[in-house]
């Protein structure tokens, strides 16, 4: 296809000022808040600071992951609960979410009151999701207890507090947002299906659930990408719930949650923290640029 | 909320199977199930919020009997010092999404409506940028923060740490890579004889920008400007890695807190977390369709 002709005229001395100011700014934030603190992130892992005066600053070479992989007691633990979180994201509340899509889908009575109701706790912060969950699950006064008829007996879990269940806690009030998420963009990605597709499986014989998985999903694969790299990045970014319950301790480490300890509080290990951050961002490129490639690939051939 | 199913909803359900709308009882068993399950955690904060701790402690919190009434809204309201909290979340909140919407539609304009070199390249950076985990770059932008020294007239830290300018300057970076990426889409899919048309009319990029573009684009904004005000508003990070005096944090960063403030009265902290869903509500059931069309935008292409 012929480019369209958008240089009718060369750009104007001034118009080339503007565009470099319009561009400039943006970028320069984006520079100094964002990926400039990346690097220092990556730089920082190898060295030993307590954070307190830029001249302390000494080379420490890859002692911190070191000392992190061998003697930092929280961090397989944080990784194996940042896979948990991963596969049951990926396992429970993404199908959870599509399934609930696919039923809406039907033109059901109702079908706009469901579709609210589910996509509620979407609307508040993962913060506000541990609190409200706290309350349900609390040992003594939640009501899962008193529903499961072990309130105030021995026998009553402490959800958030018990390192046995905890986990599973979290994760099913992490669920409850984020299959509200998945519905949501499945709703718009089943909108988005040729209805002639289902009609012409239809006509070949297929029943409902062939129709389904070997047509409309199938047919589905941007939004099915968009959710794939969705329910990755959240499961590493999964941070806030846990900080909430009890600072991601005590059956809930997480890597994100791992970073914040050894930055804040006392005995600031800046470097540890960082070998952390850094382990994390590698983790995270992965899904990063799977979905890069599969959005801008096309686009950065044809320029 | 009446929905009523119209003619042609009827005759699409029947369309293609053929089967009776009997066949969506099934349907609504497992909707009605889920639906319930979904409101338990919400209706029993807003249950125990709304019963005074005296009848909780006299019939136990899974009882119906007792008086009802908001006190523990007023309680929670005052010992919380919610108001203080909601005019934090608003002074960090309108500029954020002000700097946002405002920086990116520059950007967008830029890589989408003009051909020049860089442009994917930026537009990769700027995408890749939002995706991170913010935790990646939680200690240099700490570090930075505090060893930036400031007067105090302007910071009573002396740092940038503790102000509310932090806070921004971050959400708003954080927060420019999606907005970028969604306008650039949709200018992108604004037709170049607009622009093409001003340019012979001899407007320069800005006004191209500014009186040609920028009107086209306010559903858009519409549908991003809900979706940033309800993502900043819930961002509980960057205000508690940056800021440390109680008094200047926004509330969804400040509900960490409550469980102190309330020692274990559950009534009240039920009453607080409650209060602090009300803005979502609201902004929820008066923009629900510009939150939805700004969630779908994001992902409408990939």
């Amino acid at each position: 296809m012929p480019t369209i002709p958008r240089k009718v005229r060369r750009l104007s001395k001034r118009d080339r000022l503007v565009l470099t100011v319009m561009v400039a700014i943006p970028t320069l934030i984006q520079l100094v808040f964002v990926w400039l603190p990346t690097l220092f992130s990556i730089g920082l892992s190898f060295t030993r600071w307590n954070g307190l005066d830029l001249t302390d600053i000494r080379p420490a070479g890859a002692s911190n992951y070191q000392f992190v992989a061998q003697e930092y007691p929280p961090f397989w633990p944080a990784v194996q609960h940042n896979v948990l979180w991963l596969v049951f994201l990926a396992v429970v509340a993404t199908p959870l979410g599509l399934l609930l899509a696919v039923l809406l889908d039907q033109n059901i009575r109702g079908s706009r009151l469901y579709q609210s109701i589910f996509f509620a706790p979407v609307m508040l912060s993962l913060a506000l999701v541990g609190v409200i969950w706290q309350l349900f699950y609390q040992r003594d006064h939640g009501l899962l207890n008193f529903l499961l008829g072990t309130a105030g007996q021995p026998s009553a879990v402490d959800w958030f507090g018990d390192s046995n269940v905890n986990i599973w806690a979290a994760l099913v009030a992490a669920t409850w947002r984020h299959a509200g998420y998945v519905m949501l963009l499945y709703l718009a990605g089943l909108k988005g299906v040729d209805p002639s597709l289902k009609e012409a499986a239809a006509l070949d014989g297929a029943n409902a659930g062939q129709t389904f998985f070997r047509v409309v999903f199938p047919a589905m694969r941007p939004i099915n990408i968009v959710i794939v790299v969705i329910t990755i990045i959240e499961s590493l970014r999964a941070f806030d719930i846990v900080y909430v319950i009890n600072r991601g301790t005590n059956g809930l480490e997480l890597i994100s949650a791992l970073v914040i300890q050894n930055l804040v509080g006392e005995g600031q290990v800046i470097g540890v923290g960082s070998a952390l951050a850094t382990i994390l961002l590698v983790i995270s490129l992965v899904p990063i640029v799977f979905y890069l490639t599969r959005t801008f690939g096309k686009e950065a051939k044809e320029s | 909320m009446t929905v009523v199913a119209t003619p042609t909803d009827l005759a699409r359900g029947t369309e293609y199977s053929g089967s009776r709308p009997k066949r969506h009882y099934g349907t609504h068993v497992i909707l009605l199930v889920l639906a319930v399950m979904w409101l338990l955690p919400l209706g029993w904060s807003l249950y125990t919020a709304l019963r005074p701790v005296e009848s909780t402690n006299q019939y136990g919190y899974f009882s119906v009997a007792g008086a009802f009434n908001f006190d523990n809204f007023v309680t929670a309201w005052n010992q919380g010092g919610f108001s203080k909290y909601f005019w934090n979340s608003v002074i960090i909140t309108v500029p954020s999404v002000i700097l946002t919407l405002f920086l990116s539609s520059l950007m967008a304009f830029a890589v989408s409506r003009v051909s020049w070199k860089f442009n994917i390249t930026l537009l990769i950076m700027f995408t890749a940028g939002n995706l991170l985990p913010p935790q990646v770059l939680a200690a240099p932008l700490f570090q930075m923060f505090k060893h930036l020294n400031l007067p105090y007239w302007f910071s009573d830290s002396g740092t940038l740490l503790n102000t509310y300018i932090s806070v921004i300057a971050v959400d708003t970076a954080f927060q420019i890579g999606f907005c970028t990426f969604v306008l650039s889409n949709y200018m992108k899919a604004l037709s170049p004889d607009l622009t093409e048309a001003a340019l012979v009319d001899g407007a320069g990029i800005w006004r191209q920008y500014w009186s040609v573009i920028m009107p086209l684009c306010r559903p858009a904004f519409a549908a991003l400007g809900t979706l940033e005000v309800i993502f900043i508003y819930n961002d509980f990070f960057w205000p508690l890695l940056f800021i440390q005096s109680g008094d200047r944090l926004p509330v969804t960063t400040a509900i960490n807190n409550l469980q102190g403030v309330f020692l274990s009265n559950y009534n009240l902290l039920a009453a607080g977390a409650t209060i602090t869903v009300i803005p979502t509500l609201v902004i929820y059931l008066l923009l629900q369709r510009q939150f939805v069309a700004g969630l779908t935008l994001g992902s409408s292409k990939g």
